[in-house]
């Protein structure tokens, strides 16, 4: 009763030297192959450090390169002498160079002993794999690949392409199911020796020789045909990233490692003194039963690989700049925007950061400086007030105070004065939130004492900026939550609107209002209208706005609010 | 990319190849130690001049990153920052004192001694006020990422320039030889910073930080270039445009992803803004050999006379890579 242990070394002969005395010194065979890449005197000087080991054997060479037939065929001819020269071994673990033990070999001995017949190797059939390199799992089985993916990869690629345009497929064997799995196996003596001693295995063998990443599918397949005493998992913890090659285990690694109770972990990185000295030494060793459970280590790794993939929203920076349309949402927070309502009411920002509490700023868009909440010149991130800076670069600026200030809501005035390059972002982006009272930008023309023809042409063009806005939000494109009313009708009953946008924000606590903003006095604002369009100037952004009253004290039946989606 | 541009680039590479070649003619060889060079060492490249207190503590810096050798040309010293380095055991020294701004501020010199004796080797070009932090740094030494690198099939690494500075005025706090720059100019901007990309070599323009905030507020076109990319697999075909701004062939520009995901990147701290910036920009200005007119320094001549104080409320004091990577200006990429 024993365990044996086939190892593949390629590289870091030094570590896998101190790795098959780990083995061989309790009791494991050891036998070893390795590439044949390997310089000569190289591999020499490594036979010649472990000749004083009894249980150790070197087994002839093949050249290896990953993806192909020649990891099978290595490990078929260091099996074959495993199972030759130790009869005494019952159990055979493929392991390589950069395999590190992580728990006593005794207890990984006694684990296998209180399951003598179970085949321990990731086994799946290819529907239910989601893990495979190049988009090809079914086609693996079915097309020819003499190309070397690593080296030829154009080749690679017009092969595949061509063999898929003219339909050519290959027969899978008879009897066989195609099944795959990490290529890390631990197979008892008599499932690995019914596999190589096969009477089909010369068929079976020309078969896999042109199947793409044999390693990962021969012993997973044909162990189907000879056992039904698989469990379905790899002793060894090997985690992938998203382009199938391994993730590298550090020295920094050593407590979640220590912590995974897994028996063995590929890849450590051959400088990681601290892992091997550690794992390696028998001090401390505590002896448990405790099944592997890499949990915490799948965790780490699979967020590694979400970074790598989706990175994080909202997030501009000197290593993710996704092109328009894949930056998985323009923001990664929620933020509301307001036009109108600063015009409308007095001290509006005060009464809002009251009512919906985060963070309010006033225009920051302003075409003077940006209104930073309570007049600061700076702001989160180092951003300055300076409009210059903010408008060489508007996006930048706005994805920039969004992402410094996650966690916390945003809230600014926006009107047709501003800067309007922003606009399509916002309507864009599904974080936004986006309150307008249209036609309010004339109550400030209305207050102010400037002579009367530059007022109808600020009108005009403000007007004119404001219309393309509204355009803007309700465009097909937008994503935005979005709702517009006309001056006319917010001024009827504002508490009502008010009352919706903070719901819908859903503020500190979504209870009535109890305190209203209080609105500037909009006495003979209707006649200012009057008076612009007797100067031919159309305002009609305001709705149907009274010339003669207020209105507040006409009452209309006020239109729903709509929304845009 | 088309067939034109990419001859274009092509022909531009070639130019500085050979531009790279007439240039070494500039270069008087000192200590030569390159023979110690085993294969898979790392390399820093880095011109200088007059920094003779800053370089204890660069060459120890990078020393302890696991960087075995440092190329470095000296463009006329005479604060005997030359006989210190020439005494190094793992530098290798060249000097001249032709123009810094003739040889692309110093590109084309670096370029040829990185074509003669990089080939194959990682190598990382830094100004010796230029300190590089990675994902798990003070874990990890360099050889680990770039192993990593080299698994992944990746031949270039990104790390912005990050400008540190201290609070309060520049002279506040002298700079001793041998001290950590960080525990004066501890402080940083964490999210101003503006990105355009460059369609042509296909790299990021960055720009933002306290130097745009503070001196080119009203001229942002003109503020200096944070995108880096100093550590590349280096091959004798290839050659650094502009600083380690750009670099060609065009795909070693591409250290950043396009389709939402994250590629790990790092950070170049910038211990520019120290008690010798005075000086040394005035210096800069006199001698006119800095990029476009040394507009740069004009800039910071005009706002040095009022001695500047570049803290502000929001100003993050620098604490390790982690703060870097969770305020969004490095990532970890998929490396775990």
């Amino acid at each position: 009763m024993s365990l044996g242990v086939v190892m593949l070394v390629h590289d870091a002969l030094d570590r896998a030297g101190q790795l098959v005395r780990h083995w061989a010194g309790h009791g494991c065979p050891v036998v070893i192959h390795v590439d044949k890449r390997v310089k000569r005197r190289a591999y020499a000087s490594f036979v010649n450090d472990l000749a004083d080991l009894e249980n150790v054997r070197f087994c002839s060479r093949h050249r290896c390169e990953w993806g192909t037939w020649s990891l099978v065929a290595a490990s078929q001819t260091a099996s074959e002498l495993m199972l030759k020269s130790f009869p005494e071994v019952s159990h055979v673990f493929l392991a390589s160079g950069s395999c590190l033990p992580l728990r006593p070999i005794q207890e990984m001995q006694d684990y296998l002993a209180n399951r003598p017949r179970t085949n321990f190797i990731e086994s799946v059939t290819t529907a239910d794999v989601p893990w495979t390199v190049g988009g090809l799992d079914k086609e693996r089985f079915t097309l020819q690949f003499p190309f070397s993916w690593k080296r030829h990869r154009t080749l690679f690629d017009i092969y595949v392409r061509l063999q898929q345009r003219l339909k050519i497929r290959r027969k899978v064997p008879e009897g066989l199911v195609p099944h795959l799995g990490s290529q890390w196996w631990c197979l008892t003596r008599q499932t690995l020796s019914d596999i190589l001693n096969d009477p089909n295995r010369e068929v079976y063998d020309a078969y896999f020789q042109k199947v793409w990443i044999p390693d990962e599918s021969y012993y997973q397949t044909l162990v189907r045909q000879f056992s039904t005493n698989i469990e379905s998992r790899s002793l060894t913890l090997s985690k992938f990233d998203y382009q199938g090659k391994p993730h590298i285990f550090y020295d920094d690694h050593l407590q979640l490692l220590r912590r995974s109770d897994c028996f063995v972990a590929r890849k450590i990185w051959p400088q990681a003194n601290k892992l091997y000295d550690s794992f390696l030494s028998d001090a401390g060793a505590i002896m448990s039963e405790a099944e592997p459970n890499p949990g915490k280590i799948d965790r780490i790794f699979s967020k590694a690989v979400e970074r790598r993939t989706r990175g994080r929203p909202g997030l501009f920076m000197q290593s993710r700049y996704p092109r328009m349309g894949f930056e998985n949402g323009l923001t990664g927070s929620t933020y509301a925007v307001f036009e109108g309502f600063t015009e409308v009411f007095e001290d509006f920002e005060g009464w809002l950061e009251r009512a919906i509490g985060g963070r309010v700023h006033g225009h920051l868009f302003a075409p003077e400086r940006v209104e930073f909440a309570g007049g600061q010149r700076e702001f989160s991130g180092a951003l300055t007030d300076s409009a210059a800076l903010r408008d060489y670069d508007p996006r930048g600026f706005f994805t920039n105070l969004i992402w410094s200030t996650r966690g916390e809501r945003q809230s600014f005035q926006f009107g047709p004065a501003d800067n309007q390059e922003i606009s399509w972002d916002m309507a864009k982006d599904p974080n936004a939130y986006i309150a307008v009272v249209s036609g309010a930008w004339a109550v400030p023309l209305y207050h102010s004492s400037q002579n009367f023809t530059d007022i109808r042409r600020q009108a005009a063009r403000l007007q004119k900026i404001e219309s393309d806005h509204l355009d803007i939000l309700r465009s097909g494109y937008s994503r935005a939550r979005i709702r517009i009313w006309t001056m006319a009708e917010f001024v009827q009953n504002p508490m009502e609107p008010l009352q919706l946008v903070v719901d819908e924000i859903g503020g500190r606590m979504s209870t009535r209002l109890t305190e209203a903003p209080k609105m500037v006095d909009l006495d003979g604002f209707g006649q200012f209208l009057q008076n612009l369009k007797n100067q031919g100037m159309q305002p009609y952004l305001m709705g149907n706005y009274p010339s003669d009253s207020d209105p507040a004290q006409t009452p209309r039946d006020a239109r729903k609010p709509y929304l845009i989606k | 990319m088309g067939a034109w541009t990419s001859y274009r680039l092509r022909l531009q590479r070639k130019r500085r190849q050979i531009r790279a070649f007439r240039k070494r003619r500039e270069l008087t060889e000192v200590v030569n130690r390159t023979r110690a060079i085993r294969p898979e060492d790392i390399l820093v490249f880095s011109t200088l001049r007059n920094e003779r207190i800053r370089l204890p503590f660069f060459l120890k810096y990078y020393r302890d990153l696991g960087v075995s050798h440092f190329f470095i040309v000296d463009n006329g010293s005479d604060d005997g920052g030359r006989e210190y380095l020439a005494e190094q055991e793992d530098v290798s020294l060249w000097s001249t004192n032709a123009s810094y701004k003739r040889a692309h501020f110093g590109v084309d010199w670096l370029n040829w001694l990185q074509r003669k004796y990089a080939d194959g080797h990682w190598t990382l070009v830094v100004d010796p006020d230029e300190f590089l932090v990675y994902p798990f740094c003070d874990t990890r030494p360099l050889r680990a990422l770039t192993d990593w690198l080299d698994a992944s099939d990746v031949r270039s690494f990104g790390a912005m320039l990050l400008d540190m500075y201290p609070k309060g005025a520049l002279d506040a706090q002298p700079y001793r030889e041998g001290q950590d720059p960080f525990d004066i100019a501890c402080w940083f901007d964490s999210g101003n910073y503006m990105i355009k990309k460059n369609q042509f070599y296909g790299n990021l323009w960055i720009q933002g930080g306290p130097r745009t905030r503070a001196f080119f507020q009203d001229d942002p076109k003109n503020a200096p270039a944070l995108n880096k990319i100093p550590l590349v697999k280096w091959d004798k075909e290839y050659t650094y445009l502009s600083s380690t701004h750009t670099i060609l062939p065009r795909g070693l520009n591409l250290v950043y992803d396009e389709w939402g995901g994250e590629k790990a990147s790092g950070c170049l701290l910038h211990a520019k803004f120290l008690d010798t910036f005075t000086a040394k920009a005035e210096e800069e200005l006199r001698r006119g050999q800095h990029y476009a007119g040394s507009h740069e320094y004009r800039a910071y001549h005009q706002h040095l006379k009022d001695n500047p104080d570049l803290w502000c409320k929001w100003s993050e004091k620098y604490i390790n890579w982690r703060q870097l990577e969770i305020l969004g200006i490095m990532s970890k990429g998929n490396w775990a």
